[in-house]
């Protein structure tokens, strides 16, 4: 095992598979020869060249667009959209043009691509750099959405997006992209579609997704050292296709769950989550599951004001204590 | 707008094979046909929803298509029932679409708005404006990736020319050197409304190639051989690396923008003006005067008519799709399964 950082593990598995598979191609704003504005593609132009690395205009429409036509007729592309808030600019795209055209064509088409973009608070860029939008392209029939919280799976689960035959929107989220970790040595590839348990707890079930995986895992210490309580804690990695499976044991299992979120609260993947919960194993929930999400927002600038609106482990303790003692339902 | 046309540059038409020739009069009626048919079905409340006929704008279809090799790459717009028969989709699959029966193109899951059909390099019908120019750059840029001297083609109208996408596409295609032929049906308007009251420039299309390095090129829409010889040199500079080509055909539809519009909005001179300048008729009285015989022309009018009642009363017979079909092809793997 090595240790990567999360970005040096977004360029691994592009590398990785770019290496196996020819039909892969990468391009983006700023992407090739200046390795990325978060430098999640350094050494890819080095080693693959201009033909398989392109820098592009600020075209978030030809990006998408070309990505689109090279993967109906027999390309790999993997696209990079450089801030995720950008999706609003192409989203033609994303919700009307690749979500939809192999169903429109009765399966004539074929769109294995990746979008990849950098997701999420804690860079300080304000309202319109910062969002954590993963949620907007859960919404959307068509689209596989996945958003790693660790470097392992950003290497493993991007092999799996850019092998994927249909569309995946990969999430890279911003303030996990010099977090250090073991990354498996030579080929890793982890299937999409499985949550991963990263901790077993008898009286809660905490579900987390990318920066709020960390958090979670660390409310989950505090609460089991000052206040008792012990918590499961699911790393959902993919929104589409969900492990529904693994969410419904862990649930069963303590009756009582969380979901922590970094999307502003109306709609935020949670909600989609709690329903399909409570829908399938309702006799096995001791109270209501509770959301814990950023407020209903746009995103502020400042540091103490950014701090304040996206869950940290301090709010996530406090919502989950809160959330036991007060609606207790037996 | 006014009608008139500017010259254009003297094309090499002459030369055109008679068997060429033949071709482009046979594409240009099989689709006067079956657009006058999809018509009709519509009249009939055989086919639903929406549709927008190409009558008066078979000429650019006819003239590239004859152009294209088997393997090129075609993008149409939500007006594309032209460009995907001239390409050789069957006429039933086509109708079969417009009625949404088994038999159709996408099974009635696409609908007129977005015929495809892949067999015949026809790669999607596209409804939002201008989108599918970037997916043509894209597939062009494929096709010049693997090496394989494919050509791409959007064909779009001239109200594509104020959405970003068209300008989005063309730089990047101009950029990369892509083999990608962008072709403009100017038919003078967009839904209801003149593109010379919106557009900045008098050619929406080719006043703007400038910009993107390209030559400015606006070409008769209504000659076939006009336009086939265009789309003939376009294609050799796209084949040989000289990359990407754009292309503004005038011509004018005949009908309203789409199937319930009766176009109230144009003055009656210039529908006579235009009616006068009939692709069709224009193109038939020219292989006359060629000396090609009446009848050799009549035959190839009735096997184009014979074909087009053989696919209307097969698609009527065909069953509409069963129920299922909705929830298939989400995913590559044929279904539609969000969670395990
Ligand atoms: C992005 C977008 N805006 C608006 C529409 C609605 N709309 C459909 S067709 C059309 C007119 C397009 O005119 P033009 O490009 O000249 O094509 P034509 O219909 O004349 O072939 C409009 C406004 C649309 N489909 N997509
Ligand atoms: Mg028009």
């Amino acid at each position: 095992m090595a240790q990567l950082s999360y970005r040096d593990a977004v360029a691994a598995a592009i590398a990785q598979e770019m290496r196996r598979d020819e039909r892969v191609v990468l391009f983006g704003e700023d992407t090739a020869a200046a390795g990325g504005v978060f430098k999640t593609t350094v050494g890819l132009f080095e080693e693959f060249g201009p033909r398989r690395v392109k820098d592009t205009p600020i075209s978030e429409l030809a990006i998408l667009g070309a990505a689109m036509g090279a993967a109906m007729t027999g390309l790999r592309p993997v696209a990079e959209i450089m801030f995720s808030d950008f999706l609003a600019c192409c989203w033609d795209y994303v919700a009307n043009e690749i979500a939809k055209t192999r169903y429109m064509s009765d399966g004539q088409i074929t769109l294995p691509l990746v979008i990849r973009t950098a997701n999420g608070a804690g860079s300080r860029f304000g309202a319109q750099h910062s969002q954590s939008v993963e949620n907007w392209a859960m919404a959307i029939p068509g689209l596989k959405v996945v958003a790693p919280s660790t470097p392992a799976d950003a290497k493993g689960l991007l092999a799996a997006a850019i092998r994927d035959p249909d569309p995946v929107v990969f999430f890279e989220h911003k303030s996990l992209l010099a977090n250090k970790a073991e990354v498996p040595e030579g080929e890793h590839f982890e299937p999409l579609g499985k949550a991963k348990v990263l901790r077993e707890g008898k009286d809660i079930t905490v579900i987390a997704l990318a920066a709020m995986v960390p958090r979670a895992l660390k409310a989950a210490e505090t609460l089991a050292a000052e206040h008792g309580i012990s918590a499961t804690v699911i790393d959902l990695r993919s929104l589409v296709p969900l492990d529904a499976k693994t969410l419904f044991a862990e649930s069963a299992r303590t009756g009582r769950v969380f979901t922590v979120e970094e999307n502003p609260r109306l709609c935020g993947w949670g909600a989609e989550i709690a329903s399909v919960i409570q829908e399938e194993i309702f006799s096995a929930l001791k109270g209501p599951i509770v959301r814990i999400t950023t407020p209903h927002v746009p995103l502020p600038a400042a540091d103490q004001l950014e701090d304040a609106v996206v869950p940290s482990v301090a709010r996530i303790v406090a919502e989950i204590r809160s959330g036991l003692d007060s609606r207790r339902m037996n | 707008m006014s009608v008139t046309r500017e010259a254009h540059p003297a094309r090499r038409t002459q030369e055109i094979p008679e068997a060429t020739r033949l071709r482009l009069f046979q594409l240009q009626v099989e689709i006067r046909y079956c657009e006058k048919r999809a018509y009709d079905l519509f009249l009939q409340n055989l086919v639903k929803g929406t549709s927008h006929l190409a009558l008066g704008q078979e000429a650019v279809a006819a003239g590239f298509a004859a152009a294209m090799n088997p393997d090129d790459y075609t993008f149409c717009t939500y007006r594309g029932h032209h460009h995907t028969l001239a390409r050789g989709a069957p006429m039933l699959a086509v109708l079969g679409e417009l009625m949404g029966r088994q038999c159709g193109l996408m099974k009635g899951k696409g609908g007129s708005m977005h015929l495809t059909s892949v067999a015949h390099g026809v790669m999607g019908s596209y409804a939002i404006v201008g989108a599918h120019l970037p997916i043509a750059a894209g597939a062009a840029w494929s096709a010049q990736y693997r090496g394989t001297k494919q050509v791409s083609v959007a064909f779009f109208g001239d109200g594509a020319t104020n959405i970003g996408a068209f300008h989005e596409a063309l730089n990047l295609a101009a950029v990369w050197k892509l083999p990608v032929v962008f072709c403009c049906e100017n038919n003078l308007y967009m839904e209801y409304t003149p593109i010379s009251a919106v557009t900045a420039v008098k050619h929406p299309a080719a006043d703007r190639a400038a910009s993107y390095g390209l030559e400015r090129q606006v070409i008769d829409g209504n000659d076939a051989d006009i336009v086939y010889s265009a789309a003939r040199d376009a294609f050799a500079k796209a084949r040989s690396g000289g990359g990407p080509s754009l292309i503004e055909c005038l011509t004018y539809r005949h009908s309203g923008h789409s199937r319930a519009d009766p176009a109230k909005y144009r003055p009656k001179e210039e529908l006579e003006e235009w009616l006068k300048r009939d692709p069709v008729t224009l193109y038939r009285n020219r292989l006359l005067a060629r000396g090609v015989a009446e009848g050799t022309l009549a035959k190839i009018e009735s096997e184009a008519m014979a074909k087009l009642d053989q696919a209307t009363e097969t698609a009527k017979a065909s069953p509409t799709p069963a129920v299922e079909t909705a929830m298939t092809d989400v995913w590559a793997d044929g279904g539609n399964a969000w969670r395990n």
